[in-house]
């Protein structure tokens, strides 16, 4: 065993992130480590990295028990991180990256020769003849990640940590770091592989673990599990009591209200056609990483659209900033309240009524009673658990405060509304009143856009989805063709067998 | 091997970066404007007017090295013209112990405050602009207060005032002090791991901690080490002049920034050279030294106001360059 980390504990304050996390890997051996948003993935890598210390559990590595107190130290013990965003200096040349902090000397200086010879002794060894004399940013992404790759290597790393390094590579790019991941690993160098492209796990990965809240809940051969049982596992269920009630209609009937047609940028979002009806709740589905957020944004036009078009009431729009997109009655409600969202130090007043403050001016002064007027309707239409309107909105719960952002644009009288993750971070009870919220606005004539991980209430809430895989959308479920197997085997992008 | 050094030769006349581009600019400014004098005016290549412009220019060079070391990690240091006012004050008070006590009581002031800057900025966690704001206040303050706000006498019963006003081997001694900071600045920049740490550091603080880098101690390495420049910039003040000047260093850390920008080191860090900060601390010093010969020539006559005006455009212009450059190469 090279690695094996058990009972692993960890708590932010009263949150608990790890949950008897447990995670082991053979010497040569590559890992796929997968789990939701918020399963305890990175808190687990960086507890192992020494960025974060463990509350309770053991750690042992190369057969020692161990604690790296930072990551200088587990580097220093023979692990290498490869982080998503690659995590070089961008300005310094290659060779100095990869020698950064241990530069070969001569009389107490660098000595450049040995090291640009050293850095290109490295990097054949990859098949990688570059310029060492360039700065890194002068090369392509998946170049970069090959060099940090490098700068593990000659610090005699035995296990490889690789968080996401596929994100921002194509296909070719792709092939090339497995081409790497391979290489290393005919030397023994084992490599823990997160990702959300599981076409990619099944390549390149022996076993997978899977978490999920906190805990390490199946350990698997790869070739011994299923895309779809691999998702079912990852998402877990959700056993909430929704009570929302379905509209009858599902598909077709109202009158499209936006119609989304190819819409692509980047390597996100490649492909995505989706309509939205009025007075519908359209579920967006779809594991992380398929591009669920950033074809929301695209429509918003919170980021630029490169192929495709969108429609509203059968006219291509053209925005060229989210106040076009608001202008015309669109609202979006982001996924992350805290950053996003909420001002946290202001009141439910003053957070419900900032974007409408221009609106509530008379003679350039905020209209108080008309303000307080809003404020109130829409405490008592949502049902906001408030001690009054001035209460500073950071003391309210997360579901609350979710109300109080929903009020922000509804007093907007917006005809489409996007949330991304509604409910997230919301206990239980108050999600299915967030979905009950949704429902009754959408009966009132209101179109929505639901990005959800969640399957249950995606099947609870949903008019129609569609589901997202790696940029493309790849089946539009509605009415009771929303099923969980449906949904499972749509985001594993694999088709249901007969 | 001599295959490689030879296209480091070719590639090293192709500017390819931001920097070499203007380090190209800055060098090419500072020839253009000495052939200019040179043809304008009679004494401009003079030993007189070249070795005075050194004697008295250095002090400026001191601070700009300084400000260029803390600009690469991506911070800056506005505490430098009030440590050189308060250190020449120090060094003035000094001096009648003798010369060595004058030069190292300044410096060792002047890096007492670079290190109190450099804790505040990396253990507080306060904002390198607002950390040494207050350092400037302060030394300002401490300048007057030992002063009893007014020009404190240097001894010349001791060698002190020699540290400004001699020369050695025909060169001003300020000058070859300069001279001395820069080449071990050059050193330790370009051919010692410190200078990868320096501009690893500019280049991302949290990119560089996940690397493994000391980022606390380089940090507080390059405040302490301008805060050193600043203290010994003090002490040449007092020294050329024979007196402690503690309303003297207004504006010498504008000046220093304005250097160091000028020699194409990015204000975001990550970025920078030695040469060209000199270059650009020569240039900036070489506009006033024109415009005071053009003065003397009578056909225009600028006052002292309207050369800091000129100054400023200057700058303004060098700096719009540079981002005109920089969007270019990032659109490619």
């Amino acid at each position: 065993m090279l690695l094996s980390m058990t009972g692993i504990n960890k708590s932010f304050g009263d949150v608990r992130v790890l949950d008897d996390a447990s995670l082991q890997v053979e010497p040569g051996e590559t890992m796929a480590l997968i789990g939701q948003n918020g399963a305890g993935k990175s808190t687990l890598i960086k507890i192992l990295t020494g960025a974060y210390s463990h509350d309770t559990g053991r750690i042992e590595f190369q057969g020692r028990e161990v604690r790296f107190g930072s990551t200088a130290e587990s580097q220093a013990g023979g692990i290498a991180t490869i982080y998503q965003e690659i995590n070089l200096a961008p300005n310094r040349t290659v060779a100095e990256n990869i020698f950064l902090g241990r530069e070969p000397r001569r009389f107490g200086l660098v000595d450049r020769a040995r090291m640009q010879a050293d850095a290109r002794t490295v990097l054949r060894r990859f098949k990688l003849d570059i310029d060492v004399n360039r700065p890194l940013q002068d090369f392509e992404a998946a170049t970069r990640q090959m060099v940090a790759i490098a700068r593990g290597v000659t610090q005699n790393a035995r296990l490889l940590i690789l968080d996401e390094p596929t994100s921002s590579l194509d296909e070719r790019e792709v092939a090339v770091l497995f081409e790497t991941i391979r290489t290393l690993k005919a030397d023994g160098v084992a490599a823990i592989f997160i990702s959300h492209r599981l076409d990619e796990l099944f390549a390149i990965c022996d076993r997978v673990t899977i978490m999920r809240d906190g805990r390490t809940v199946a350990v698997s051969p790869m070739k011994d599990i299923s895309k779809v049982d691999l998702v079912r596992t990852m998402l877990g269920k959700e056993l909430a009591a929704f009570t929302a009630k379905k509209r009858a209609h599902g598909d077709g009937e109202g009158a499209a209200l936006v119609d989304v047609e190819n819409l692509g940028a980047g390597v996100r979002v490649r492909d995505v056609s989706l309509n939205i009806g009025k007075g519908e709740i359209a579920g967006l589905a779809g594991l992380l990483g398929a591009g669920r957020t950033e074809t929301a944004r695209l429509i918003y036009a919170a980021d630029r659209k490169e192929r495709g078009a969108v429609k509203v009431d059968g006219r291509e729009t053209n925005y060229s900033a989210p106040a076009d997109a608001i202008a015309d009655g669109m609202g979006f409600v982001s996924e992350d309240r805290k950053i996003e969202g909420i001002v946290p130090e202001m009141s439910v007043r003053e957070n419900m009524t900032l974007a409408i403050l221009p609106k509530l001016q008379k003679a350039g002064i905020v209209d108080k009673a008309a303000q307080r007027a809003i404020v109130e309707k829409y405490i008592a239409a949502l049902g906001i658990k408030c001690s009054s309107p001035e209460q500073p909105i950071r003391e309210l719960s997360g579901g609350n405060q979710q109300k109080v952002l929903l009020a922000r644009w509804l007093c907007m009288n917006p005809r489409l509304l996007i949330v991304d993750e509604p409910t997230r971070g919301i206990d239980v009870g108050a999600k299915a009143e967030i979905l009950k919220l949704l429902r009754s606005l959408a009966d009132e004539g209101l179109s929505v856009l639901m990005i959800s991980s969640e399957l249950e209430e995606l099947i609870a809430a949903a008019d129609h989805v569609t589901v997202l895989s790696d940029g493309l959308s790849v089946r539009r479920l509605a009415s009771e063709d929303i099923t969980e197997a449906n949904l499972l085997s749509a985001m594993a992008h694999q088709e249901v067998p007969a | 091997m001599q295959e490689s050094s030879h296209s480091n030769i070719v590639a090293a006349l192709i500017p390819r970066s931001n920097l070499q581009l203007a380090r190209l600019c800055v060098i090419t400014v500072v020839f253009a404007l000495l052939i200019f004098g040179a043809l304008r005016y009679d004494n401009f290549l003079s030993s007189y007017n070249i070795l005075s412009f050194l004697r008295y220019n250095s002090m400026f060079m001191l601070i700009a090295l300084g400000m260029a070391l803390v600009i690469m990690t991506g911070g800056i240091d506005l505490s430098v013209g009030g440590t050189a006012a308060m250190t020449s004050v120090v060094a003035a008070l000094l001096s009648p112990y003798g010369w060595p006590a004058g030069l190292l009581g300044g410096m060792a002031a002047g890096l007492v405050v670079g290190i109190v800057n450099g804790l505040v900025v990396t253990r507080l966690r306060i904002q390198p602009f607002i950390a040494t704001l207050a350092a400037m206040l302060a030394t300002y303050g401490m300048a007057l207060l030992l002063s009893g706000n007014q020009s404190v006498s240097a001894s010349y019963d001791t060698a002190f005032v020699s540290i400004g006003q001699d020369d050695f081997l025909g060169f001003p001694i300020p000058a070859w002090i300069a001279i001395a900071c820069y080449v071990v600045g050059w050193i330790a920049l370009e051919r010692h791991p410190v200078g990868r740490r320096i501009l690893a550091v500019g280049d991302g603080e949290a990119t560089a901690k996940l690397m493994g880098l000391k980022v606390g101690r380089t940090l507080l390495g390059v405040y302490a080490t301008s805060g050193l420049l600043a203290g010994l910039a003090g002490v040449i003040l007092a020294a050329q002049f024979g007196a402690g000047q503690p309303t003297e260093g207004v504006g010498w850390e504008l000046f220093a920034i304005s250097s160091v920008v000028v020699g194409g080191t990015l204000l975001s860090g990550g970025v920078g050279s030695i040469g060209a900060t000199l270059a650009g601390a020569i240039l900036l010093a070489m506009v006033f030294n024109i415009l005071n010969f053009e003065n003397g020539l009578g056909v225009i006559s600028l006052s002292a106001y309207w050369q800091s005006v000129i100054r400023g455009a200057f700058l303004l212009v060098v700096v719009i360059l540079q981002a005109k450059l920089m969007n270019g190469r990032s659109t490619r």
